[in-house]
């Protein structure tokens, strides 16, 4: 490499919309090829409601790993859990994308993630719980990737080829999430003392929180009938029997998943009743869009 | 970010030790060969300990200097207006933890240790790049900071791709690459920004005010201050003095910023043809020299987050430690029972 040729790729300044500008950024397009019509025999409501729960999930998700950002244990954990937030955030967009096209009413990703109050999201709340220590994020992030990766091994198979498309792109992402955590969950839990305490401490604390994933609301039961989308109450068995083999691997106890039904009088976040953490989440998300709502970025 | 700025300090210590034996002759004449010929140093290679003390500290610095360079722009990424945005504010701070993971690994083929120099950053005895200690105020800083920072960092880098020591050279070769994009990534972000609202205007112009001397200042004191230059340049391990890297950063800087519509804070900023560069004002070198002192806008905060995050992880480096001795222990185990091997 010359100094010269750098200097002078560098000097000539930016095209307008040059393809490379996202590289980086880590999106192969899921989506090449793929016919992104609604397809006229679906709900574009049903789908709709179904692409923003499963986007809100992944937003609230990777915001929660942003703020892990320059607080990691080590540089490898830094690199990983960006790594794990972008993959979710790329997740997000492709979703709350797919979830404005089939709302039709002209709301792009931008206009869904930044213009929202909490009672409008439909992430569940394990998602939007406050980070804690290494221990607890572990936790949730094991619990998430491996709910996620059920369902998502299953979308594959939706009607909505989109939402398909989507998922097969996030088995992979979903599978190395869910091993890395697993990873994590059997060191921290067969480490020290002080780390088996802090592991056993963090699945103890989110685990009110899982029950929840396991509950068939509203958006889920009308996309299940569809065949858009999948009945998490049928994953519930598999990700139970992967969690309990992690324990055992990690010298953890795991509680019984507590059974919940989400209907608006007991809540649940898919629904939009959401713990106290995530309105002030939403509003550092959403700060500087909201502080101008004119601009273009 | 390269720190040149501090460079001169590690100077002081890596004095050019008096050589004796023949042997030390012999290998000292074989390194000096290999240097004039431009050719690379390998790790296994015989140097002189002045060239590793150096090369150690340098890289050191280098590599404090991209784990500090995360916090200014993090601190944006839970906040970035636009999930196009964000992914790319969130890749770009991702990438800079890889490089300071590839600086430290360099630094380790030299006969460091990452954890000792990481207590080495957070004790305050090495230092990192002092344009970190700078805030960041609104969301057009994360695209001057990629315009004006990462383009400084690449008029100083690009040189060491030529580095005389080869894993800092080859690690070089890939920061280069990445930064040269975030600087792109910097200045599209400030065109979008130039061609929406006045009050985004306003945003970016403040910004340039604001960057535009300490991004100067990157490239350390004025040669006629920098008298410690020599030996590196003898070494190969910096190929320009900083003047020159500065000057170059500002020619190349200026048609971008005419482009972008933005005005640089230097009334004597102007052509001169005579010299084929641009002349500009001499920056105020007792800023910088209170800044890598300590009394930067943000030089305690920066050190608080770093060493909050390595106290805070030190239970988790510990597990893992005691996780992969006993799972060590495990294996060993097997092979006694097995036995010698049949």
């Amino acid at each position: 490499m010359t100094d010269d040729h750098v200097y002078l790729s560098l000097a000539e300044g930016s095209e307008e919309g040059e393809a490379r500008w996202a590289f980086g950024t880590g999106f192969e397009d899921p989506l090449h090829g793929v016919d992104t019509a609604v397809p006229e025999e679906l709900d574009s409501r049903i789908l709709a409601a179904y692409c923003l729960a499963l986007g809100d999930d992944a937003l609230v998700l990777a915001q929660r790993l942003a703020e892990w950002c320059t607080r990691a244990p080590e540089l490898e954990e830094e690199v990983a859990l960006a790594n794990i937030g972008l993959d979710l955030l790329g997740q997000a967009r492709l979703l709350l994308s797919r979830a404005g096209q089939a709302e039709g009413a002209g709301r792009d990703e931008d206009a869904l993630a930044y213009f929202r109050n909490a009672d409008a999201f439909r992430n569940v709340r394990l998602a939007e719980l406050p980070n804690g220590d290494f221990a607890f994020s572990i936790a949730r992030l094991l619990v998430m990737a491996t709910w996620r990766l059920a369902l998502f091994e299953r979308l594959t198979e939706s009607k909505d080829p989109v939402l398909a498309a989507v998922a097969a792109k996030g088995v992979k992402e979903l599978t190395y999430h869910r091993d890395y955590t697993a990873q994590w969950t059997v060191r921290l839990g067969d480490g020290t003392q002080e780390s088996h305490r802090r592991m056993q401490r963090g699945i103890e604390e989110i685990w009110p929180y899982t029950g929840e994933l396991f509950t068939t609301a509203p958006p889920e039961r009308e996309a299940t009938e569809a065949g858009i989308g999948i009945d998490p109450a049928t994953v519930r068995e598999d990700v139970e029997a992967t969690l309990r083999q992690v324990a055992d691997a990690a010298t953890l106890t795991l509680p019984v998943i507590p059974t919940l039904t989400a209907s608006p009088r007991t809540g649940g976040g898919r629904v939009g009743k959401h713990t106290d953490a995530l309105a002030p989440l939403l509003t550092e998300l959403q700060s500087v869009a909201r502080a101008h709502p004119e601009a273009t970025w | 970010m390269s720190n040149v700025e501090v460079e001169n300090d590690a100077q002081h210590h890596a004095q050019h030790h008096a050589q004796s034996g023949t042997g030390e002759r012999r290998l000292q004449a074989h390194f000096d060969r290999t240097i004039s010929h431009n050719q690379r140093i390998e790790p296994r290679d015989w140097m002189p300990e002045g060239y590793r003390k150096t090369l150690i500290r340098q890289i050191a610095q280098h590599a404090h200097s991209e784990i500090i360079g995360m916090q200014p722009e993090g601190e944006w990424i839970t906040r970035a207006p636009s999930l196009r945005r964000k992914a790319i504010l969130f890749a770009k701070v991702q990438d800079e933890a890889g490089h300071g993971l590839y600086l430290y690994s360099a630094a380790e083929t030299l006969g460091a240790d990452r954890a000792d120099l990481t207590e080495r950053l957070i004790e305050g005895r090495q230092k990192y790049s002092s344009i970190f200690n700078y805030p960041t105020l609104n969301f057009a800083d994360v695209g001057v900071i990629g315009w004006f920072v990462d383009g400084a960092a690449i008029c100083n880098q690009v040189p060491l791709c030529r580095s005389s020591y080869g894993p800092y050279a080859r690690a070089m070769v890939r920061i280069c690459k990445e930064e040269s994009f975030h600087q792109r990534q910097g200045y599209e972000l400030l065109m979008t920004m130039m061609r929406g609202t006045e009050a985004q205007r306003q945003m970016v112009q403040d910004a340039v005010d604001r960057w535009w001397w300490p991004s100067l200042m990157m490239f350390g004191p004025p040669d006629s201050e920098s008298s410690h230059t020599v030996q590196s340049m003898a070494w190969r391990i910096k190929l320009h003095t900083n003047d020159e890297l500065r000057q170059r950063f500002v020619d190349m800087t200026v048609p971008q910023a005419e482009k972008l519509g933005v005005v640089l804070p230097d009334p004597q900023l102007r052509w001169n043809n005579e010299r084929g560069h641009h002349d500009f004002s001499t920056p105020d070198w007792s800023e910088l020299k209170r800044v890598i002192d300590g009394d930067g806008p943000c030089n305690a905060q920066r050190m608080a987050r770093r060493r909050a995050a390595h106290e805070e992880g030190a239970w988790v480096r510990e597990a893992a430690g005691a996780y992969a001795a006993k799972q060590a222990a495990h294996e060993a185990g097997k092979k006694r029972q097995e036995g010698p091997a049949g």
